[in-house]
């Protein structure tokens, strides 16, 4: 078996072997869709007559908004929890065991990285069912529908990169989780959950810039608004500038850790 | 004692001054210098601290070291790593399992790791879970296993691709005594079929049992090497302790004195070092008889390789006078 082919079974394998973690630990499948849904839940409910704001974006109604917030939120969350059971896998030296076999060291990444990917897939399937279960309407119809699966996908191995690379260099659970809080500011400081133009400053100007509102928009245009190939563009452009970023981090911080030991 | 050594020609592990320097100036391994022959069984016998599991990481590709070199399976670890992976098998400290996975998930993504196809993965799967006594409980999640079921299931995956140097890093630290012997059993059978094995251990019987050679490692630096016996014979000879029915001492050391040195009595017993081994047991019992001394407790002491431990470095191994703990039951 070639390098190449032996390195992408391997990537499989371990891609396998995270959904099925995922799915066996409920506190690792909580976060990445109970919390998310029950945040849409709360907030739909609540903050309802928030579409009814001058300059709020034309809406059937505030899930049609919000939808993709929680596809994003929930991106996030599977992204961190995939770098707390990487950490998890350092901490306990299970990584040994894949350090010691003869495959690409980088293909460990990636294997979990396949995992984060199929299970951010899986969260897209999660709001678009719940999005047509109360009547929320596709602008895009079903190609509207694969964009957003294929954006959220990517956004998780994007954002996995970036959690594996912090697992990678601290080798603690604890540090990864430690960014909840973090990510959760990093989330309201975009166009996820309010429209960044009805915001104050400076939280207005965060928004504006923060590359999760890019994806956001991207996500979101497929329900209303329509597709547009500038915000197409855009938030390409952000999940790649982001993925890049991580990726590079996650190739450093392994350097180091093999290195260090 | 395991299999005899095949072949001193062939080196399955050859190491020139390895060093590893951590930060701060940490020398965990100051210069070791070791070879291992193809089909041999090392053990490396050393406190908590001494370097063991750093040599290993090191032999094993986990680990750069930061002087000397090393070269296992006839590839240099540091050059060749990926070809030196290829030909060992791993098992390291406190069995790294995941206890969310089954144990024959586990041998199976061991099997894709190593490049086996997935039916060759399944087939060897079923037999190395027979063989460690895991058919039963291969479909159930590691985490439910005990200590000795998943130390058996890290040595079979870590046989999954017939290496040639299978390393072992302290197998048996924390289990019960059946679950040591189990394991004990296996690594001497590998042994037999071919592989080398070097394992690590803090555990004075266990390299004693198993070994056919012994490294003792202390602060980094190996401090003996030979076999269990030859250490053993380098820091004294067995000596036999004479328990008195009644206080005929005097006349007892007299008689005693004829088979070797003497040395200093201990808890009122007459201790003569045998300068002819173990065969002149039988020798000082019968002329004690007929000195009509009456005997109420004999024993023979053979020098440990605590003994040698203490002779090289001067402390004794930690826990060597406690061997493992308490039997606890194997919930298969």
């Amino acid at each position: 078996m070639s390098g190449l082919a032996l390195n992408a079974r391997v990537v499989g394998a371990l891609g396998m072997r995270s959904v099925r973690q995922t799915l066996r630990r409920p506190q690792l499948v909580s976060p990445i869709l109970i919390f998310p849904t029950l945040l849409l839940a709360v907030q739909t409910g609540g903050a309802g007559s928030a579409v009814d704001l001058p300059d709020f974006p034309e809406v059937n109604g505030f899930l049609d908004f919000m939808i993709a917030g929680a596809m994003i939120q929930a991106t996030l969350l599977a992204g961190n929890s995939g770098g707390i059971a990487l950490a998890v896998d350092l901490e306990m030296g299970f990584t040994d065991r894949l350090f010691s076999a003869p495959i690409s060291r980088f293909a460990i990444v990636l294997g979990r990285l396949a995992g984060t990917a199929v299970l951010g897939a899986f969260t897209a399937l999660w709001f678009i069912a719940i999005a047509l279960i109360f009547g929320v309407q596709f602008e895009e119809g079903i190609p509207g529908a694969v964009l957003m699966i294929v954006f959220v996908t990517l956004s998780a191995v994007a954002f996995g990169a970036l959690s594996a690379a912090i697992a990678l260099y601290a080798g603690q659970a604890s540090v990864v989780q430690g960014l909840f809080p973090l990510l959760f500011v990093i989330l309201f400081l975009s166009s996820a959950f309010f429209p960044a133009e009805l915001m104050l400053e400076p939280a207005a100007s965060v928004a504006e810039y923060n590359p999760l509102s890019f994806i956001v928009t991207g996500i979101r245009d497929q329900v209303v608004g329509g597709f547009d190939l500038a915000v197409f563009a855009e938030t390409v452009g952000a999940i790649a500038l982001i993925g890049a970023i991580s990726i590079a981090l996650s190739a450093v911080a392994l350097r180091r850790r093999l290195r260090v030991g | 004692m395991g299999a005899a050594v095949h072949s001193r020609a062939v080196a399955a592990i050859e190491v020139e001054g390895l060093k590893r320097e951590f930060e701060g100036g940490i020398r965990a391994v100051d210069g070791v210098f070791l070879e291992v022959a193809e089909g041999e069984i090392y053990a490396f016998l050393g406190p908590n601290g001494a370097g063991k599991t750093t040599t290993v990481r090191m032999l094993t590709t986990l680990l750069r070291p930061t002087g000397g070199s090393a070269r296992v399976a006839g590839h240099d670890v540091v050059a060749d790593s990926g070809a030196v992976r290829r030909a060992i098998g791993v098992a390291l400290q406190e069995a790294a399992l995941d206890p969310l996975m089954t144990g024959r998930e586990l041998i199976r993504l061991q099997a894709t790791l190593h490049g086996l196809a997935g039916s060759e993965g399944a087939r060897r799967a079923e037999a190395l879970l027979g063989r460690v006594g895991l058919t039963q409980a291969g479909d159930r999640r590691v985490g439910t296993y005990s200590g000795g079921m998943r130390r058996r299931l890290d040595l079979a995956s870590a046989l999954v691709h017939e290496p040639r140097v299978l390393f072992l890093d302290e197998p048996t630290t924390g289990l019960d005594p059946v679950s040591r012997k189990a394991i004990w059993e296996e690594v001497a059978a590998l042994n037999r079929e071919g592989t080398t094995v070097f394992l690590t251990t803090q555990y004075l019987e266990e390299a004693d049992q198993l070994a056919d050679r012994v490294g003792i490692i202390a602060t980094g630096r190996i401090v003996a090497e030979g076999t269990p016996t030859s250490l053993k014979a380098e820091v004294g000879k067995p000596h036999l302790e004479v328990g008195l029915a009644d206080g005929s001492a005097e006349h007892a050391e007299q008689v005693c004195a004829a088979f070797g040195r003497r040395l200093p009595a201990k808890d009122g017993k007459i201790l003569v070092e045998l300068e002819h081994g173990a065969s002149e047991v039988a020798k000082v019992v019968r002329a004690l008889d007929e000195a009509g001394i009456a005997v109420e407790s004999l024993e023979l002491v053979e020098p440990t390789l605590d003994d040698v431990f203490v002779d090289k470095t001067g402390e004794h191994l930690e826990g060597a006078d406690k061997q493992a703990p308490p039997a606890q039951a194997e919930s298969a």
